[in-house]
């Protein structure tokens, strides 16, 4: 099986502790995964260890069918300034960057491109107006139209549907199955289980070690999300209660 | 009314040379002072004022009340501020902010020290508040030189500059240019100082790159309109400031300074973007 990536010994974690402890396995070419785990069981460090944003302590993350460059990335909400007084469309046209780099403008088959991406997650109308002034649920409309235009292999989406309404969710599993159709690989850190089980086929169960990895039928029991969080408890007191890491 | 609004700058060259010290400061000094707002690093500048200080005292201490040598030591100290706060930042636990206040303080304690012990206090208030009203010909060219290379570097820095304020780790994740335009801004941030303290002393300076960005936050949305707006008002404040203080036989810094302060003051209350009667005006509009 043709792989995306593959992790390898993968430890990965701050300050020394490692958040991320010994991850094997591989992550199929177009497959769409959902990272699943009790708070604090590493998932985001996961994502931020693909980036390469997080150099790992031990082992390494390969990539098969895709490059680090080809990485769309949604990190969590709280990292961009709302504040900061541009439009939408400035928002979305980032995800042009790597097209056309920091100094040449826009043509116009590249605004076409920009037009289609905010209607595609149903921002039309919106273009204009300052990203302070939109709602959770819009805002995460416009970075996912970002995402759209970024056009990469693999894609990469931290808690990507925390706080926003229904009606946006269901836009926005649209945009991730459109990916999926496509054949991009798309990775998301996700918390409801109902979503989990109804849009993605995998899942990776994290609690710092792997808990299980394969269909998500199989992953996603009762058993699994028990044994997460009794891992996850044996390591939040300080780093030396954990046996596991005391060497 | 007229007559005193023209006359003192059609009568003396000094206040027609102080008019253009002043619009070059204003030109290139202010879309920095946006750009130090909108990232929340307005306090930065009135650090690296200070920073400055020693650079400046070392220079005067070597060739006097020269230009070219307070110029070049004020850039030197203000560099090596930025630069090492930047690396502490980078490379140790300890946050920049925090990093920058640390070399910030020590430098300036080494100006005055420095001003104090080799210079009198006159040179000391020359440093410190400026000479606006005798800018000679060589400073004038430096004030202008230092507006255009800083507005030639923002036009390419632009794009990525916006990214490293709106959101870093998205600039990061596409491209490497986050560092290098982090320093590129500090290093104008630093130049416009020691253009600005020419004229208007190390902490004067500062006011006329924060003031008006500041009460243009309440006039415009737009990162466009703030500058434009910014650069107005940085322009008419100087304008103003010099007049009164000709009149009223003020001194000029302070003078322009605080022009600047009483737009932001009316900015505050009366402007049409999330003023005191932004509200006020909202409603009235909709009934």
């Amino acid at each position: 099986m043709t792989y995306a990536l593959a992790f390898e010994k993968l430890t990965l974690g701050y300050d020394s502790h490692p958040a991320v402890h010994q991850l094997d396995g591989e992550v199929a070419d177009g497959s769409l995964t959902a990272i699943v785990g009790p708070n604090g069981a590493g998932k985001s460090t996961l994502l931020k260890g693909v980036t390469g944003v997080l150099r790992p302590l031990a082992g390494q993350v390969r990539f098969g069918t895709c490059a680090r460059s080809d990485i769309a990335y949604l990190p969590q909400q709280s990292d961009i300034d709302r504040s900061f007084p541009i439009t939408v469309v400035d928002l979305v046209a980032m995800g042009l960057w790597s097209e056309i780099g920091g100094l040449f403008g826009l043509r116009a088959a590249h605004r076409a491109r920009i037009d289609d991406a905010i209607s595609a997650v149903g921002l039309a109308g919106f273009e204009s107006r300052i990203i302070g002034s939109l709602s959770g649920g819009q805002f995460q409309r416009a970075l996912f139209a970002r995402l759209l235009l970024q056009n990469a292999q693999l894609v990469l989406l931290d808690e990507p549907f925390t706080a926003i309404d229904a009606k946006t969710l269901v836009d926005l599993l649209g945009v991730v199955r459109r990916w999926h159709g496509e054949g991009r690989t798309v990775i998301a850190v996700l918390h409801d289980a109902e979503v989990v089980r109804t849009h993605f086929p995998e899942t990776l169960m994290l609690a710092r070690d792997l808990v299980a990895h394969g269909p998500t039928a199989k992953v996603l029991t009762a058993a699994n999300q028990f044994r997460a969080r009794q891992m996850c408890e044996a390591c939040t007191g300080s780093p030396h209660d954990c046996g596991r890491y005391a060497s | 009314m007229w007559e005193s609004l023209v006359q003192p700058f059609a009568e003396f060259s000094f206040m027609r040379r102080a008019m253009m010290g002043c619009i070059a400061i204003s030109v290139g000094g202010t879309p920095v002072g946006v750009f130090l707002l909108l990232r929340r690093m307005s306090l930065t500048g009135d650090a690296m004022a200070h920073a400055i200080l020693p650079g400046a005292a070392v220079g005067f201490l070597v060739a006097g009340l020269s230009l070219g040598a307070m110029t070049v030591g004020g850039l030197i100290a203000g560099m090596t501020v930025a630069l090492l706060s930047g690396f502490v930042a980078r490379v140790t636990a300890l946050r920049e902010d925090a990093s920058l206040a640390a070399f910030y303080l020590i430098s300036l304690a080494l100006g005055v020290l420095i001003v104090s012990t080799r210079g009198s206090n006159v040179d000391l208030m020359h440093v410190l508040f400026g000479t606006v009203l005798a800018l000679d010909n060589a400073a004038l060219i430096l004030l202008s030189s230092i507006a255009s290379i800083t507005l030639f570097a923002l036009a390419f820095i632009f794009r990525p500059l916006v990214l490293e304020c709106a959101d870093p780790q998205f600039l990061r994740s596409v491209s490497g240019l986050s560092t290098i335009t982090h320093f590129t801004f500090l290093a104008l941030v630093v130049m416009n100082l020691v253009g600005g303290f020419h004229a208007l002393g190390t902490l004067m300076a500062v006011g006329i790159m924060i003031l008006p960005a500041a009460a243009a936050r309440f006039w415009a949305v737009s990162i466009g309109g703030l500058i434009v707006a910014a650069v107005a008002i940085a322009i008419a404040s100087s304008v103003c400031g010099l007049l009164v203080s000709y009149h009223f036989g003020l001194p000029s810094g302070p003078a322009i300074i605080l022009v600047a302060g009483i737009v932001y003051g009316i900015s505050l209350t009366l402007g049409p973007v999330g003023s005191l009667a932004a509200p006020v005006f909202r409603h009235r509009v909709n009934a």
